[in-house]
């Protein structure tokens, strides 16, 4: 069983994030760069089914700059195999359509019996990758999964929508995003870290996948900061608040 | 006139889900909406009828033998023949996690730019632009799209919904989905159905880890009731086991943009208040003074949330 797991490196959640106005990219010198976390449960999903299944090879891919090697080195830390890492200056500010179509190509290139990532990434948010990958690769997609069961040819999943707790079943080899009742990923060892950078990274360009560099389809037309949201009025309950907070309500018609 | 697909998400048992309304509204701001819906065999009629009073005045439905079991192959091929059809200049879709799946796999199909979780569409000389809420609600970010059809992904609740159609033209489509993802059983979420659904609401009430118990947690579905809102619930209490999985407001889980978002004991952990930002009155009653939510709140309460709380709905149902 081959399992590849997608990563993706963002802007750490707990310091400040902001945007470039004159790009409209995400500065990424404006915050610490991580791997993101929700991957990192994906990660442990895998190295728990290889525990499971007792023959697996995990596969670290991802998009990004040379910096984003950081984000390999992690999880290769944590336990996986090898890596693969999509690197070319001409996918900087690459959109959603040029990402799908990249990281297809360079998930095309092996047999894959699964593919697991988050079910969105903490900073675009978007969402919507993962079913451009299924799509191109004629896979199908099993998103926001709570439970997962790999068992002969046939995954079955329980998945959390906004209205529906959902068993679901697919044949392999499919696309599974992970949603946050995955368990966390391990702690790292030392021995873990030493053998990361050992093991092999396989950079990849878009000449290596027979890829042209397209315009990207969405561009962002301004960007700005959001008015701050300023601290409004503060009351100290001495046993009035209640009514406080009625009037206050009153006041703006919602009650 | 230019058109605008809408994709309206229908349960198993042909009921069309409420994220529909504000959908049709953000499409309006464009063009014609033209509601597209894949129905259980049967439904058709039933659907047009909700469809039209979210302001459709046009749809493309396709009556699906397996609607229920099949997971959105159904729908993508709809959108697909609805494009066709109609010559939409944009293709709506809720930012849902069928939603998502729906938009993925159409933009990839037909190599159309995709812009996710907007909260806002408008046609700016004759080009569409999308306006989106980024980083927790600290960014405003508006996009455009170079040519194709964009598919957009908003954000229910977001935008306001508009007003019933006089009547619905009604074109029907056969499908033939290939099978993949099936659905083996499925739960409904949301208990109660008096209650509003979060997704949409107008007014929610979330309550956190303070509430203690799933048993207490119950007071903030009196409030929430006595408002006429919908409850929601921080990452916190649904971990604590207080409130289903469903009503998680917050980076993982729903985002929600209500006209009041009032919390009762929520911290307001960076995860949480990305899911709110954008609540138009934000009220926050926390015992913690220095509680994050504090900073973004309207109206800050500090205080013990069972002594005010139990006050404060017995002064809302004094006011009505």
């Amino acid at each position: 069983m081959r399992i590849a797991v997608l990563r993706k490196q963002v802007p750490d959640t707990w310091g400040e994030r902001r945007m470039d106005p004159t790009t409209g990219r995400a500065d990424r010198d404006a915050s610490d760069a991580v791997a993101d976390e929700i991957d990192d449960r994906a990660l442990e999903l895998a190295l728990h089914l290889r525990e499971e299944l007792g023959d697996a090879e995990i596969v670290l891919v991802i998009m990004g700059p040379d910096a984003a090697e950081q984000a390999l080195r992690a999880g290769l830390a944590l336990g996986a195999d090898r890596a693969v890492h999509v690197v070319d200056d001409a996918l900087a500010g690459a959109d959603l359509l040029q990402t799908g179509r990249t990281l297809a190509a360079a998930l095309s290139r092996e047999a894959f019996d699964l593919v697991l990532t988050g079910v969105e990434s903490t900073d675009g948010r978007g969402g919507v990758l993962p079913a451009m990958l299924a799509e191109r690769l004629g896979l199908p997609l099993v998103s926001a999964a709570t439970s997962l069961e790999v068992s002969g040819g046939t995954l079955r999943a329980e998945r959390a929508t906004e209205f529906q707790a959902m068993g679901v079943e697919a044949p392999l080899p499919a696309i599974v995003t992970v949603t946050e009742r995955f368990p966390e990923a391990r702690i790292g060892s030392f021995r873990g870290i030493r053998q990361a950078k050992k093991k092999p990274v396989d950079r990849l360009s878009l000449a290596d996948l027979a890829l042209a560099p397209a315009p990207a389809a969405s561009v962002v037309v301004d960007a700005a900061a959001a008015p701050e949201r300023a601290a409004g009025a503060r009351i100290v309950d001495d046993g009035t608040a209640a009514d406080a907070i009625a009037d206050f309500l009153a006041d703006r018609n919602l009650i | 006139m230019t058109s605008v697909l809408v994709l309206a998400e229908v349960a198993a048992d042909g009921t069309v889900r409420a994220t529909i309304d504000s959908l049709v509204g953000a499409a309006g701001a464009v063009g014609d909406p033209v509601a597209v819906a894949v129905a259980p065999p049967g439904h058709r009629d039933a659907i047009a009828e909700r469809l039209r009073a979210a302001g459709a005045s046009r749809a493309v439905v396709a009556e699906v033998a397996d609607a229920g079991v099949l997971v959105s192959a159904p729908q993508v091929d709809l959108l697909q023949a609805a494009v066709t059809l109609v010559e939409p200049v944009a293709v709506v879709v809720g930012h849902t996690v069928e939603g998502r799946e729906v938009a993925g796999r159409f933009a990839a199909r037909t190599d159309s730019a995709v812009a996710t979780d907007a909260i806002g569409i408008a046609l700016d000389d004759g080009a569409v632009r999308v306006t989106h809420s980024v980083f927790g609600g600290s960014w405003i970010v508006r996009s455009g799209v170079e040519g194709g059809v964009p598919v957009v992904t908003v954000r229910p609740g977001a935008t306001a919904p508009t007003a019933a159609a006089d009547a619905i033209d009604v074109e029907e489509v056969a499908l033939d989905p290939v099978d993949g993802v099936r659905a083996t059983d499925a739960r409904e979420l949301g208990g109660s159905s008096s209650r509003p659904d979060l997704r949409g609401a107008a007014k929610v009430v979330s309550g956190g880890r303070a509430l203690g118990s799933r048993e207490q947690f119950a007071l903030v579905d009196r409030l929430a009731d006595s408002l006429g809102a919908a409850v929601g619930a921080s990452r916190a209490a649904v971990d604590a086991g207080y409130a289903p999985q469903a009503l998680q407001v917050g980076q993982t889980g729903t985002t929600v943009a209500p006209d009041l978002y009032l919390s009762l004991g929520i911290s307001g952990a960076i995860q949480h208040l990305a899911g709110m930002r954008t609540s138009k009155t934000i009220v926050a009653i926390d015992r913690d003074p220095d509680a994050p939510i504090f900073e973004i709140a309207d109206l800050a309460v500090v205080g013990d949330l069972f002594q005010v709380v139990p006050k404060l709905i017995d002064a809302v149902e004094a006011r009505r």
